[in-house]
């Protein structure tokens, strides 16, 4: 999938988005990968992600099933990070999600020093990514451009909520929720903190950037793009 | 998808989650519903809404009376408060609609092996796209607009006729009925899906004519299409050929996925792969 590499920003909107994920391939590397991916999100806690993910079974904050008349007003919102690693039992790529170059930097630092043998990505913007691989001491194998959107551009949302719904690259996260927090922080209804725990829960990766989406929701506050 | 009507209390929080906008409450049964020809089996109101398990006509009722002093309950917004989603046990070909809408639906049933390959992320053990290559990935669909496979066959019907190889492991190219023309199979065409990603390769020098091509055909499709470029770095990790020709184009390149080429090929040879490897 090309599940992060098309969320909707200009460089600047991605100075606290680094996406690192970590992917065994088939018949390549996959054979005995599951400590190894766990290995790889637990060298990220020191980094303090803002989110982690493990796409067979979610990110650091997930729905419930068993939810109560309760929790309209007490609701656990607090990332699961440890969960989401002891959850691992697959070889499926898995995510860490960083709100600063340098975390992402010093993360990726770790990874390299670690040497565990799996394709290691990074998705950020063209320059974060740079900046990261030369701290590392890397020089990158590949690169996947992003050149946007096209087509029937009219069927999209506003940019605001568009920067919000395409950090869940599946789509899960719908542009009428994004509006509707939105709205709800216009409003008052809710805080941009608890507006994004919301969302965060819809995004089944765990790439979902519950920093970057207070920002954006704080500056939609003042104004409509 | 079903809603469950004797479970539904139309409290409206599952219209918000949809992301195609499929589920609407129908005035007359006064209960949220899903619109069959819309809905894309994506299962973001089934996995994405967290569940309580509350007395229906409990619930109803405190509504009504809160509706008749004009008060309203203000809920948790993706809480289903009655667990009222009902998941079908899907026949084919609407089952295709799951499989390439659902990040976590497994594809036994359709042969259709992930949504989409490695592209270039497994491209430091895979060598998918060598040098003097692009890889390209051409998706409909997203965000939350949705794509009819007949809107998606346009693309590769042209692809097709300007010779040009699909991946063979893309689960688009298992549905087609002749790779040779693009075309897929004629039962799964009015199947609408929430994305689908078509991927070729071509030598770097017909970059520009396929980035045309996209663009032409594109501007007869009812859908959006987000469109990607993988390609090899050169050895001090930069990559100074494809990124002129795409600003030539006029596009300003912002974000990117970086394969930091820390990959090793480690599986003992004899060794199968163990199991289908779910990525990002």
């Amino acid at each position: 999938m090309t599940n992060t590499l098309h969320r909707y920003g200009n460089a600047e909107s991605f100075l606290d988005d680094y996406v690192v994920f970590a992917s065994p391939s088939r018949g390549k590397n996959d054979v005995g990968s599951v400590p190894k991916l766990k290995k790889f999100l637990e060298m990220a806690l020191p980094f303090k992600p803002v989110n982690i993910g493990d796409p067979p079974h979610g990110g650091a904050l997930r729905p419930s099933r068993n939810e109560t008349i309760a929790s309209h007003w007490h609701r656990d919102v607090q990332p699961h990070l440890q969960a989401v690693i002891e959850g691992i039992n697959e070889p499926a790529s898995v995510a860490a999600v960083f709100d600063n170059l340098e975390a992402a930097e010093n993360f990726l630092k770790t990874v390299k020093e670690a040497d565990l043998g799996l394709c290691v990505n990074i998705s950020a913007s063209i320059e974060g990514a740079k900046k990261c691989c030369k701290f590392a001491g890397i020089a990158p194998h590949s690169i996947g451009y992003s050149l946007g959107f096209e087509g029937r551009t009219e069927k999209l949302p506003n940019t605001q909520i568009l920067a919000l719904t395409t950090m869940c690259g599946h789509g899960m996260i719908s542009s009428s929720l994004g509006k509707k927090m939105i709205d709800w922080v216009k409003e008052g209804r809710r805080t941009p903190e608890e507006a994004v725990t919301y969302m965060a829960r819809f995004c089944s990766c765990g790439i979902f950037n519950p920093s970057r989406a207070k920002r954006i929701l704080k500056d939609a506050r003042k104004k409509m793009e | 998808m079903k809603i469950n009507p004797d479970k539904c209390v139309a409290c409206g929080n599952c219209i918000y989650v949809c992301p195609v906008g499929a589920i609407y409450v129908d005035p007359a049964i006064k209960r949220a519903t899903v619109d069959r020809n819309e809905c894309v089996e994506c299962y973001a109101c089934y996995n994405g809404l967290s569940s309580e398990r509350l007395n229906p006509v409990l619930v109803r009722t405190i509504r009504k009376l809160f509706q008749m002093v004009r008060l309203r309950f203000d809920p948790e917004p993706d809480i289903c408060p009655t667990s009222a989603f009902e998941p079908e046990d899907l026949q084919w070909p609407r089952v295709v609609r799951r499989a390439f809408s659902d990040p976590r639906a497994t594809h036994e049933s359709t042969g259709v092996q992930g949504r989409g390959t490695e592209e270039v992320k497994t491209n430091d053990v895979t060598q998918r796209v060598k040098s003097g290559e692009v890889g390209f990935t051409i998706e409909f669909g997203r965000p939350g607009v949705g794509v009819w496979f007949r809107d998606i066959q346009r693309m590769t019907q042209a692809l097709a006729k300007a010779n040009v190889p699909f991946e063979k492991k893309n689960p688009l190219t298992l549905l087609m009925s002749d790779v040779s023309t693009g075309a897929l199979r004629e039962d799964i065409l009015d199947e609408k899906i929430l994305s689908a990603i078509v991927e070729i390769k071509v030598p770097v020098s017909r970059t520009e004519e396929i980035v045309q091509l996209v663009h032409e055909v594109e501007k007869d499709i009812d859908s959006v299409v987000a469109l990607g470029l993988g390609t090899r770095c050169d050895e001090s990790g930069e990559e100074h050929v494809v990124a002129p020709i795409l600003e030539r184009l006029g596009y300003r390149l912002v974000r990117a996925k970086t394969n930091t080429g820390l990959g090793r090929v480690t599986n003992p040879e004899e060794q199968p792969a163990q199991t289908e490897t779910a990525v990002l």
